[in-house]
């Protein structure tokens, strides 16, 4: 149209058109533009408010939360007062009373460490070290004393040192390079050493506070603990089995399959039986490991078969051309995964590999089972005091809701690094 | 044209071959898409290949660097002979750039990451020479403000623009193009063959699979026509256009030519 042209030539830009409808308008155009719509909305209202009404009446205004024993409580209304009674046993087990500030912390450093890791600009060396810190000082707290072997040390040192030499090979100066080399050095000959026997069986230990058993450990660490290692664990565990379901290898590639149908086709209480009551049998008598651990390890393998499955399907989301690119670069298949393939396949499958975290979050009360006191056990075991008996709304009600705050920030997690990971990449 | 006059004076009788191929054969099952191949191209030639689709020009050249295997005959490319050993794939690799139809340019770096990553990781160049490397080929192909974006907010030929600087960022002998203006929007498609025009200028050995014409005519030594897996026909550009011999180029030609 001529009366947009501008001198220049240009076209004259137009802003778009303003909504001034305000609050009335909307709920006009958004909840009652027919009368179906009006009535439906009118119905879901009403029904909501008569829902909350009865619920806040039994959980707030007719509750009890200063009952001293679970007959004052009989009033009709939420008996709160048994959480108040509880809660120190619900949040942390048998673990002895007066230590409780130690599980507490435990609990503190955990999500310190989970929170700081989530933030993307951590996402390289300094995970490691937020790692080893809070796995340290969530272990010395609750265990009360770490003994270190000095095999352990010379393992590190191997491994550092190795890692060095290589990754840093035709960047670094040779005075580090050096530094690397007797990192490396150093840890073979001592591990050699200590292998043979040559070098004591000494161990570093760090032991402030008493010494508390794995079997007396319960409530909110035991779950946290169990999610966050089993995932820790699982997560490359998982990407390493959905390489080699995919991998030119029939062997690797028959292995891979084969474990990851087992294990999906097993339900994993019967993964944790397996490792709490068989796995004792197979091992050469006098040698026991510690139930936990065990239960952790059931945990890491179930949860490695279903990520397994999830990374396969972003792998098998990313066009041939990525692949052929990375080849045609000349990068070898160590470089075209991590550096091409994994970062892009991961990015697709945040959403339902969140799904598969949080699933795994829950599925970790199964733990039960075998008679580990994670939450949901302590909370169920808080039922069986006399006097409190009959309450076991009020007390699955709080687990349930200790339960939705987890599950309810991995689900924000996920969002916020969707959106995070694909900036400036979306088209 | 200047390179049409700088390409009639150069004399290729005295170069060493960078590529040999002997009776390549290749099957897909039991589909026979190369069929007893033989080519030489010599260091600084320009070589077009062009012919109907499922022609197998696309699989001649992937053959030489590898994305797909060959069944039968030799190819040797730069003096080492390709085979199943993963480190003589990679030495090959790292001399042969590729440019792709989809352009294949890695979406979730940025243009700088995307031109670094494999002098760095290749070739162990150092982080900061690599960047210096890989801005003066992005100031080349004429998008070096473009250097911190990623892929998906360029255009097509941007972005083919990038796969070539990328491809040239190892310093190879050789450049493979796979229709690389095929995917392209039609405004886009001249920018993609300027760079590869000035990029021919310089010398660099190249095959480029191309129904470009007109860029055939330009820079091209020799023109190749394939159909179902056979090298049918090939020769200089003038002759190849004007007096085709074979009645299939013929066809071809008549097709692509005709308006």
């Amino acid at each position: 149209m001529s009366d947009d042209a501008l001198p220049g030539g240009e076209r004259r830009q137009l802003a778009p058109p303003v909504d001034e409808s305000g609050a009335l308008g909307w709920m006009r155009k958004n909840q009652f533009s027919s009368w179906g719509n009006g009535i439906t909305t009118v119905v879901l209202i009403v029904a909501v408010v008569w829902i909350l009404s009865g619920f806040l009446d039994w959980a707030v205004f007719t509750a009890n939360f200063t009952a001293s024993v679970g007959s004052e409580c009989r009033g009709g209304g939420a008996c709160w007062a048994l959480i108040r009674e509880k809660y120190r046993y619900i949040f942390f087990g048998s673990f002895p009373y007066e230590q409780h500030w130690r599980p507490l912390f435990a609990v503190i450093a955990m999500l310190t460490m989970l929170v700081t890791s989530a933030d993307r600009r951590m996402w390289n060396w300094r995970l490691l070290v937020i790692w080893g810190l809070g796995s340290f000082v969530t272990f010395l707290l609750m265990f009360g004393q770490i003994h270190i072997p000095l095999s352990l040390f010379l393992t590190i040192a191997l491994v550092l040192g190795g890692i060095g030499m290589n990754l840093r090979k035709a960047i670094a100066e040779p005075a580090e390079m050096n530094a690397y080399r007797a990192l490396a050095a150093i840890g073979l000959v001592g591990l050699v050493l200590r292998i043979t026997g040559i070098l004591p069986a000494w161990s570093l230990a760090i032991a402030p506070f008493s010494y508390v058993e794995t079997s007396l450990w319960g409530g909110i660490p035991v779950t946290i603990i169990l999610a966050t290692y089993g995932l820790a664990f699982a997560f490359p565990y998982g990407v390493l089995l959905a390489l080699g379901r995919r991998s030119n290898l029939p062997l690797i590639k028959g292995l891979c399959v084969g474990f990851i149908e087992l294990i999906r086709g097993v339900p994993l209480i019967s993964l944790l039986i397996m490792a709490s009551v068989m796995l004792p049998l197979f091992l050469p008598s006098g040698t026991t490991i510690d139930k936990f651990l065990r239960a952790q390890v059931a945990v890491i393998l179930f949860a490695g078969a279903y990520i397994a499955e999830v990374i396969r399907g972003g792998l098998q989301s990313l066009p041939k051309g990525q692949f052929e690119a990375a080849d045609a670069m000349g990068l070898n298949y160590p470089q075209k995964t991590l550096l091409i393939i994994l970062p892009q396949a991961i990015r697709v499958v945040i959403p339902p590999l969140i799904n598969t975290f949080i699933g795994f979050f829950k599925d970790t009360s199964l733990v039960l089972i075998i008679g580990i006191f994670d939450f949901l056990n302590t909370a169920n075991q808080a039922l069986v005091d006399p006097n409190w008996a009959g309450f076991p709304g009020e007390v699955y009600l709080f687990a349930a809701f200790v339960y939705f705050i987890f599950c309810f920030s991995m689900s924000r997690y996920s969002k916020y690094l969707e959106v995070e990971l694909n900036k400036g990449t979306r088209r | 044209m200047a390179a049409m006059a700088a390409k009639a004076v150069r004399d290729l009788s005295g170069a060493s071959s960078l590529i040999e191929l002997r009776s390549v054969n290749k099957w897909f099952g039991q589909f026979h898409v190369l069929s007893d191949i033989n080519l030489d191209v010599k260091e600084g030639e320009k070589i077009v290949v062009c012919g109907p689709s499922g022609s197998g020009k696309s699989t001649l050249i992937r053959c030489i660097n590898r994305l797909e295997e060959h069944q039968a005959g030799d190819i040797v490319v730069n003096g080492v002979t390709l085979s199943n050993d993963v480190k003589n794939i990679e030495a090959i690799r790292r001399e042969v750039g590729m440019v792709f139809q989809s352009f294949n340019l890695f979406p979730h770096l940025t243009i700088l990451d995307n031109l670094t990553l494999a002098p760095i990781w290749v070739k162990k160049m150092p982080k900061k020479d690599a960047e210096e490397i890989a801005m003066a080929l992005l100031n080349r192909v004429r998008i070096p403000e473009q250097a911190l974006k990623y892929p998906g907010q360029l255009s097509g030929g941007q972005q083919q623009r990038v796969a070539i600087a990328r491809a040239l960022c190892m310093r190879p002998k050789i450049m493979l193009f796979d229709e690389p203006t095929s995917a392209l929007d039609p405004e886009m498609v001249k920018e993609v063959l300027d760079v590869m025009v000035e990029l021919a200028g310089e010398g660099m050995t190249m095959i480029c699979v191309t129904h470009e014409m007109g860029f055939a005519r330009a820079v091209a030594d020799r023109v190749i026509f394939m159909d179902r897996g056979e090298i049918v026909e090939q020769n200089e550009p003038e002759e190849f256009f004007a007096h085709p011999r074979n009645e299939r180029t013929k066809l071809f030609l008549g097709q692509i030519l005709h308006h």
